[in-house]
């Protein structure tokens, strides 16, 4: 029993110095194991005097408590040196590159569309597409354009044969979707539209929305209040400034240009608004109801309105675009500008 | 339309600067697209007369003038122009004076000879583009001493007004002045047109053949002018000024009546008239030779005015050669008349002609205005170039247009606009506008005045009250609508989903134009039939695609060409698919790849994309729609796709699309050096897809086996995997080929494909006996079908 705190000072400093799980259970299976020193001290009680036992068991107790904590501590050391370790060796460069497909993008004109549908939409218009090659009773004839219309000039529209030709704009689908549905009709009408025009400011493919509201009661004042809503939340200004300008469509009476306050400069004026401080984005107007009468719409019942505008005209302006013909170079450097 | 602000301002003059002005009437629907100053900026040019005129001692081509500005002494100046005279009044800059572009004028010593100053031409005051071929001689009664600009009034502008094609009743600077009097509530008033006497009996007989077309026509003669007398400046000045010309005196006036007052006119050479001239359609294989030279076959729809040996004009379009006007003229016969915009409306377009006179009668001429402009060109002529007027000879004029009578009802006209504007208003802007106005029980019954063509019905009227109103001032409003669900078809895959899908795998959208060129097509499909452009912008954008293949690989080219190697590229829509009479128009999507597999990086692998990673692409396309079991990829020829990877897409029975390898030698053709891939799928077969179903989870464990076949090299694995599935029971949960190997221990030939079977029974677990059963039957049908030995 005297060599009891030799014994445990030895067995601390085992532990103390043992570097390894393997090496600190050596030191456990020494000292407290089966045969271990300290269980053979417990081992030996028997041999005491009865009346000493009790206190050299709770001795040896203590010194085997004592040890059990050194152990436990120096395991979870080692424990927490080898972890601490492992994650060292498992560092890695975290300002590396990450593999894989980094991905690519919608066209800006895509994108232009969608935000224009999804705003519509948000208001309870469809979206309605058509054919490209039309005829000329959709393009024209029940868009109120007779043949010998002065709005009508071969020099601007790409014919197939007398009857036949491409879309100058997104118009025969409202007329195709009034033919078919009954008011009230919500309707946003984006594509391809085509013109026989090709300089700096034309190309002689390129994309409009349209959109036709046809209800009861529907006003002038309600065109107004959609137009100017749409616009100052396609440029997400509140104050952005718009304007009616009267204007002549055959399709709409009272028909209007619409300009905005030129969203480069803010009406100051610059070389985008030709310094006048204003820039037109569309046209609009009230349903004529020649138009509603090719299509079998009761004009005296339903009154409508219908827009339209080019989207790239509208994409030129959020972005910043300054030449119209790169849309369709399909440049991989100015695609991914918009990624 | 352009005009003189001056010669506005002599009708109506409204106080407003020139911009204000402007803007007034652009926001009236009268778009001002230019104002620009008639004259550049110069200062210190009198007008000066030339008193003696002598050569200069040291040059052959320059003379020393002697000139009278006003000052009193007269000033000496050398003058190089070719035209210089004594006695001229010319525009002379004094010393000081400062001429365009900062050009001052100082004293100078020319070859030894001193000059104060210079004689101008034209264009070196800004007054002619083209450089002057002399000095501008100005008229007699030019005042000596004056200010040029002021004399000049250059303090002037051109306004230039794109006109709708609804208000020709503003072509004219009597229609403008009228709008801009309605706008301002300024009063307009007009010169005064006093009828000119008639000196002689001198008619001319004219017969009217189609009233519906010309329901009036005017003419008169005037005997004895002198046509080779000058326009007078004020006149050339203000039909430069208008954008037009000087020609000779009768194409002149004829020119300022129209530009003045709205009314196309036509004089005739009297004596090249052989007989009585008739109003009627030309007959089929009647020729002309127009004034501009063009010679013109006529077709029976075309209204001509015509005398006994032919058609002498394309009736309110373009006289002839034979009939005009020359220096040499003697007698005058003047036309004033009313041709319907029906009449004229789509002739000159037909052959290719676009005059003042057709721009005007197209949009409709005031029928009333054919006397006015007739006494008007009248009186000019006589001023220019004398001659004893004929009485004013109408034909027709009882078949004129009748006014339109409209009903403008209140309730009508307030639901339209969303606001009730007040009576008094509502019949103040109409009777400014010149419409008669009456009130009746529910609104107002107008008559709409004769120079309005655009007033026919009741809308007319309410666009013309809110234009007068003012767009601006008329109230805003959020449409009213009742909240009614729209269906959603969640089978259905959104076309924005398609896109997003490829997006995130590494696609780039492109957008290319719809028509590509015919030679480009043909080497793609060249057995394709697509509709072709009777009036293409270029022959490369002639035919109408009948895959987005073409555009796409143009796309791709020109990325090639600016240093991309890695290209992903993919666009979405019509193509045009057969002849006009049986076309179909479907939406495509389709895409073009070349470069590596991945990204160039520190980790990337290095290796070219390849048909299966476009395969992997498109399926993972298809599997959008839940429906991937119902499509096939088969091994067919495309014209344009390397015969050995190229695969046609089946959705069920239909083919709907094709994926591949462009072909090597269009490869070549193209000068396309690295591989390239393309792909092009029906959008409807792609979108359709279906609602998800559920189906109970089995508890029950999964038995896995793994079975290695060797077959030949050629075998099709598809095939194979049909097989398989069709002999491994209805338990099979999944077929996975998970190796595909040809090498060391595989004979030359052929190839050791790996499967690995996945089985699971709903209600029980399997037993080794069933799935031994179901591997034999797999073993013997691989090796009945395709000769598969199943490796140890």
């Amino acid at each position: 029993m005297d060599h009891l705190p030799a014994l445990v000072s030895e067995a601390k400093a085992a532990i103390a110095a043992a570097e390894d799980a393997q090496s600190l259970d050596q030191v456990r299976v020494r000292f407290l194991g089966k045969k271990g020193e300290i269980t053979a001290l417990l081992k030996g009680l028997g041999k005491l005097p009865a009346e000493d036992r009790p206190a050299a068991g709770e001795r040896i107790n203590e010194a085997k408590q004592l040890l059990q904590q050194e152990l436990d501590a120096r395991k979870q050391a080692l424990e927490q040196a080898e972890m601490a370790s492992r994650l060292d060796a498992e560092r890695v460069d975290v300002t590396l590159p990450g593999r894989g497909e980094p991905g690519g993008g919608l066209h800006p004109i895509t994108k232009t569309l969608e935000r224009i549908e999804g705003l519509f939409q948000r208001i309870g218009f469809d979206v309605a597409v058509g054919p490209e090659i039309e005829d000329d009773f959709h393009n024209f004839e029940a868009l109120n354009i007779p043949a010998h219309h002065p709005a009508r000039g071969m020099a601007d529209t790409f014919y197939f044969d007398a009857k036949r030709l491409l879309r100058t704009h997104t118009s025969p689908v409202q007329v195709r979707t009034m033919q078919s549905q009954e008011p009230p009709i919500r309707i946003v009408c984006p594509g391809r539209v085509y013109r026989s025009d090709s300089d700096l400011t034309h190309t002689p493919m390129f994309h409009q929305v349209e959109g036709l509201l046809v209800d009861e009661g529907v006003s002038f004042a309600d065109l107004k209040g959609t137009i100017a809503d749409f616009l100052q939340a396609f440029f997400e200004r509140d104050d952005l400034e718009v304007r009616f300008r009267p204007s002549y469509f055959p399709f709409t009476e009272p028909s209007a240009e619409v300009d905005i306050q030129c969203v480069m400069c803010r009406g100051e004026g610059c070389r985008v608004c030709s310094r006048s401080g204003w820039l037109e984005v569309m046209g609009c107007g009230m349903v004529h109801p020649a138009v509603f009468s090719h299509a079998g719409v009761d004009a005296e019942r339903f009154t409508g309105f219908a827009f339209g505008m080019g989207a790239e005209r509208l994409a030129m302006l959020r972005y910043g675009v300054n030449d119209l013909r790169l849309f369709f170079d399909n440049d991989l450097r100015f695609l991914r500008q918009f990624n | 339309m352009k005009f003189s602000e001056a010669w506005l301002r002599e009708w109506v003059s409204p106080a407003l600067e020139t911009q204000p002005l402007a803007d007034t009437v652009t926001m009236a629907g009268l778009e001002v697209d230019a104002v620009e100053s008639v004259g550049t900026e110069f200062q210190g040019v009198v007008v000066a007369k030339v008193i003696a005129k002598a050569p200069h001692p040291d040059a052959d081509k320059l003379n020393v003038c002697q000139v009278d500005d006003g000052s009193g002494d007269p000033v000496q100046v050398v003058c190089g122009a070719p035209n210089v005279a004594e006695g001229q009044k010319v525009p002379f800059a004094r010393v000081g004076a400062v001429l365009p572009d900062d050009f001052k004028i100082k004293k100078a010593k020319l070859r030894g000879v001193e000059s104060r100053g210079m004689i101008c031409s034209a264009s070196e005051l800004g007054l002619e583009e083209e450089r002057s071929a002399g000095i501008h001689v100005l008229p007699e009664d030019a005042p000596v001493g004056a200010d040029f600009r002021d004399w000049m009034q250059l303090d002037d502008h051109t306004i230039e007004v794109d006109l709708t094609p609804n208000r020709g009743d503003c072509l004219s600077v009597r229609g403008m002045a009228r709008e801009v009097g309605v706008l301002t509530r300024e009063r307009v008033t007009a010169p005064s047109v006093e009828p000119v006497e008639a000196e002689t009996d001198a008619c001319f007989s004219v017969s009217i053949k189609v009233g519906d077309r010309c329901p009036r026509y005017l003419g008169r003669m005037l005997e004895d002018v002198d046509l080779t007398a000058e326009t007078p400046l004020w006149m050339s000045e203000r039909l430069r000024r208008s954008g037009i010309r000087t020609i000779d005196p009768a194409v002149d006036v004829t020119n300022y009546v129209m530009l003045e007052l709205g009314q196309p006119l036509h004089a005739f050479d009297r004596e090249r008239l052989t007989s009585a001239i008739e109003v009627r359609l030309a007959a089929d294989g009647e020729s002309l030779t127009l004034l501009d030279g063009q010679d013109v076959a006529l077709d029976s729809e075309t209204l001509v005015i015509a005398d006994g040996s032919g058609p002498l004009a394309i009736a309110g379009v373009m006289g002839g050669v034979a009939s005009g006007v020359t220096r040499d003229t003697r007698h005058l016969f003047i036309e004033a008349a009313f041709f319907t915009p029906l009449a004229v409306a789509g002739t000159a377009r037909r052959y290719g002609l676009h005059t003042d006179a057709s721009h005007r009668f197209e949009r409709g001429v005031d029928p009333q205005l054919v006397e006015a402009a007739m006494e008007r060109a009248t009186a000019l002529l006589i001023s220019i170039v004398g001659g004893r007027p004929g009485p004013v000879v109408e034909t027709g004029g009882d078949r004129l247009p009748p006014a339109a009578h409209i009903d403008l009802r209140r309730e009508r006209l307030d639901a339209c606009l969303g606001v009730a504007l007040p009576a008094d208003e509502v019949e103040d802007i109409l009777a400014r506008l010149g419409i008669n106005v009456a009130v009746v029980a529910d609104g107002w019954r107008v008559e709409a005045p004769s120079w309005r063509f655009d007033i026919a019905i009741e809308e007319d009227l309410i666009e013309e009250l809110a234009r007068i109103h003012g767009y601006n001032r008329l109230p805003v409003r959020r449409p009213q609508a009742r909240l009614a669900l729209a269906p959603d078809h969640e089978a259905t895959q959104p076309l924005g989903r398609l896109r997003r899908h490829l997006v995130s795998r590494g696609y780039q959208e492109a957008i290319t134009y719809s028509f590509v060129s015919p030679e480009l097509q043909a080497m793609v499909t060249p057995e394709s039939v697509s509709p072709e452009l009777a009036n293409p912008i270029s022959s490369d954008m002639s035919v109408m695609r009948h895959s987005l293949f073409p555009g796409l690989l143009k796309a791709l080219m020109h990325n090639l060409n600016r240093q991309q190697t890695r290209i992903r590229l993919f666009e979405s829509g019509l193509v045009f698919r057969g002849a006009l009479d049986d076309l179909e128009q479907p939406s495509m999507l389709g895409g073009a790849i070349c470069g590596s597999r991945d990204v160039e990086g520190w980790s990337a692998r290095r290796d070219a994309f390849d048909f299966f990673d476009l395969k992997g692409d498109v399926e993972s396309l298809i599997a959008l729609s839940g429906e991937s079991s119902r499509w096939r990829f088969v091994a067919e020829a495309h014209p344009a796709l390397h015969p050995g990877r190229c695969a046609r897409l089946y959705r069920d029975d239909r083919p709907v699309g094709w994926i591949g390898a462009l072909h090597p030698s269009l490869q070549s053709q193209l000068g396309i050096k690295p591989e390239v891939y393309l792909f092009e799928i029906e959008q409807a077969a792609l979108v359709a897809g279906r609602v998800a179903e559920f189906s109970p989870l089995s508890r029950f464990p999964e038995v896995r086996r793994d079975l290695a076949f060797v077959v030949e090299e050629k075998a099709s694995v598809g095939s194979i995997m049909e097989t398989v599935r069709e002999q491994a029971g209805e338990w099979l949960t999944q077929a996975q080929l998970f190796d595909v190997y040809q090498g060391k221990g595989v004979e030359p030939g052929y190839k050791s494909i790996a499967l690995g079977l996945t089985w699971q029974h709903p209600s029980r677990t399997l037993n080794d006996e069933e799935i031994n059963q179901l591997i034999a039957a797999v073993v013997e049908q691989t090796q009945v079908r395709f000769d598969a030995v199943l490796r140890s």
